[in-house]
């Protein structure tokens, strides 16, 4: 038992002192590890839908934007609305898990990859009318997308300015991190303490068998629904830190491939386990920022200059990895044990 | 110039080639339940290939009769995503076969990424010109515009969609390709050799793909690198649109896409009074998409799959 404390608080003092560790590398790595924390909350999310539930979404990131842009709207010059993040965040959270039941209910019917392509169709579709709704009424300023966007503030203390230690000044990417980091642990609190309830049951026998949960008594549409309002409620809160600490929010930010990675980082980690999720969270948000580091330097010194265009092979090298990794351990790279068992057996 | 005869036309020429492309989509998922998302790249590398072989052919052999070239052109093109289909079969999708159902897909989005970059370093990021060497002269039909080369889209590839039919209904290797559909393990103890089938699969719908991207380099008269998203994102549409796995469906999927998409481009501002203008037409598309699978979750042409084999 005294094990268990002395490894956890090693854990927390390593997260504590973490964007400092990697401060020295260059500030643009704490902002990464920022975005680590972001894609962690992000994959936990999908993994609620796709890992515990089953049902394939490839529209994740439209409750993302959701969040991103109730942030954006109220609390920037756009509108000339300045509330507190503290009460757009759960409006934030509320309205993506609004749009998860309006998707949701609808699609309970389809199986698979038909549930699928509509959630694609519904990512798609609400970036799209991000992109457009700037005329005739200027709701979303279109392609542009809205700038200066407000920072969090905790009191009097504005997460935006950074702090100060010791005489040495520490920037916005600093502070967030804590906050990330506060609401990344509660979100993985939240998923253990449902994983292991009635409900995370539930999701997982309609995962293997939905006829046989509802012939369990379980009422597959309220769960099924409740997987999809939990998971986007989890993106809409995500998508609000992101429109904060970015700043600027556009239709960019929110295509499909952003919601392609998502599912990339629960599938490659392992799906329906929490600590493969988050471990497929930073891998893949590292290893093409790393690869960005590494390959500059290395063409110059195996050919004395720049042979092809680094961003392609960066992206290139990438997507090997993603077969490879596919390849090599289809289940995952951390599956749970659980699962591992099944698949023995099954 | 009357516009509902054009759009229809219009849609027409975008439909028949979702439809060529849908092809590839719903034969390899009716065989083996798997979306295989870098069928769009192989459109795009066959748009590529036969652009680079026919600016090549016209430098240097400038002299002979264009169609001749382009014929050359698209041969060449046909053989390079051939290969290139059976290899992603045998390298991405053959060892996950027994796999947990997503990783295939993952390994499929690894593939495009990579196919999309590569394009990118051998062809750069800018839109590559297709040579100009069909006439525009259009012809006038009901009021309505067509060129020549439009004309010949839409008739090459309602003989492909037709040879396709007669090759899955009429041939031995058509019988096989349905036995492995509805079940590979039987269809494997009366004599047919699975993976064969499967790889034969890809390859046939890899030669539809490259025709279809040909038609779309030639008919907007430029591709790109990143063309073969967007275009496998609507052809997957339409056929999931028709009831995925099933062959009229795909075809009837695509073209019903393309006319919805172009008459909505085209009527969209009228119908809402100007409120919503023609930059919706991607949100046409899908809705109608979302629409439709609602009502008939398993597409239009779609069989009502039971709960239990």
């Amino acid at each position: 038992m005294k094990k268990i404390w002395l490894s956890y608080a090693l854990i927390a003092i390593a997260l504590m002192i973490a964007p400092f560790a990697v401060g020295h590398f260059g500030s643009s790595w704490v902002r990464i590890l920022d975005f680590c924390l972001l894609y962690i909350m992000l994959a936990l999310g999908l993994n609620i839908v796709v890992g515990y539930a089953g049902l394939l979404d490839l529209g994740y990131i439209a409750f993302y934007a959701v969040g991103a842009y109730t942030m954006a709207l109220l609390a920037s010059p756009h509108f000339d609305l300045h509330y507190s993040a503290w009460i757009i965040l759960p409006i934030g959270a509320g309205l993506a898990c609004l749009a998860g039941v309006v998707l949701g209910a609808p699609t309970l019917r389809l199986k698979g990859d038909y549930l699928a392509i509509v959630t694609l169709g519904f990512g798609e579709i609400v970036r799209l009318f991000m992109n457009n709704l700037d005329r005739p009424v200027n709701i979303t300023n279109g392609p542009q997308g809205i700038n200066m966007v407000d920072n969090v503030g905790i009191g009097s203390f504005d997460l935006g300015k950074g702090f100060d230690v010791a005489n040495t000044h520490f920037g916005s990417m600093y502070s967030y991190y804590y906050l990330f980091l506060a609401l990344t642990l509660l979100t993985v609190f939240i998923c253990i303490r449902l994983e292991n309830s009635r409900i995370g049951r539930a999701w997982m026998a309609i995962r293997e068998d939905e006829l046989a949960a509802k012939a369990m008594g379980i009422n597959t549409r309220n769960i099924k629904l409740l997987a999809f309002a939990m998971g986007a409620s989890f993106g809409g809160l995500a998508g609000g830190l992101f429109a904060s600490f970015q700043g600027f929010v556009s239709p960019e930010s929110f295509s499909l491939m952003e919601s392609i990675m998502v599912l990339c980082m629960v599938v490659l980690g392992g799906m329906g386990h929490i600590g493969g999720v988050i471990l497929g969270a930073i891998l893949l948000t590292l290893t093409p920022e790393v690869l960005r580091e590494v390959i500059t330097p290395l063409q110059r010194s195996l050919f004395g200059r720049t042979v092809v265009d680094p961003e392609n092979l960066r992206m290139l090298l990438f997507g090997l990895a993603l077969i490879l990794v596919m390849l090599l351990k289809p289940a995952g790279l951390w599956p749970s044990p659980r699962r591992q068992e099944e698949l023995k057996h099954g | 110039m009357d516009i509902f005869a054009q759009q229809l036309i219009n849609g027409l020429i975008l439909g028949s080639i979702y439809a060529l492309i849908a092809l590839g989509y719903t034969m390899v998922y009716g065989i083996l339940g798997l979306i295989n998302f870098a069928h769009g790249e192989i459109v795009m590398i066959g748009a590529m290939v036969c652009i680079t072989c026919l600016s090549f052919l016209l430098g240097h052999y400038g002299d002979l009769s264009p169609l001749l070239l382009v014929f050359a052109s698209v041969l060449m093109a046909i053989p390079v995503c051939a290969l290139l289909g059976y290899s992603i079969e045998r390298i991405a999708y053959r060892p996950l076969r027994k796999a947990p159902r997503l990783a295939p897909l993952i390994t499929a989005i690894g593939v495009s990424i990579v196919l999309q970059n590569l394009a990118m370093m051998i062809w750069g990021r800018q839109y590559v010109p297709f040579p100009a060497i069909f006439s525009n002269v259009p012809y006038q039909v009901f009021g309505a515009s067509i060129t020549p080369l439009q004309v010949s889209i839409i008739a090459l590839a309602g003989v492909m969609m037709l040879g396709l039919v007669v090759l899955v209904q009429k041939t031995k290797l058509g019988r096989a390709m349905r036995a492995t559909a509805q079940n590979p393990q039987v269809a494997s103890l009366m004599g047919v050799n699975v993976n064969q089938v499967i790889a034969l699969t890809f390859i046939l719908g890899s030669c539809l793909g490259s025709v279809a991207g040909i038609m779309v380099a030639a008919n907007y008269g430029q591709a790109h690198a990143y063309m073969g998203f967007l275009l496998g994102l609507k052809a997957f549409s339409a056929a999931v649109l028709g009831g995925i796995g099933n062959i009229a469906g795909a075809v009837i999927g695509g073209l019903l896409l393309g006319i919805i998409e172009s008459l909505g481009a085209g009527y969209i501002g009228d119908l809402t009074n100007n409120f919503l203008g023609s930059q919706y037409q991607d949100i046409f598309a899908f809705l109608v998409l979302i629409t439709v699978l609602v009502f008939k979750p398993s597409g239009l042409m779609g069989e009502k799959v039971s709960e239990r084999p």
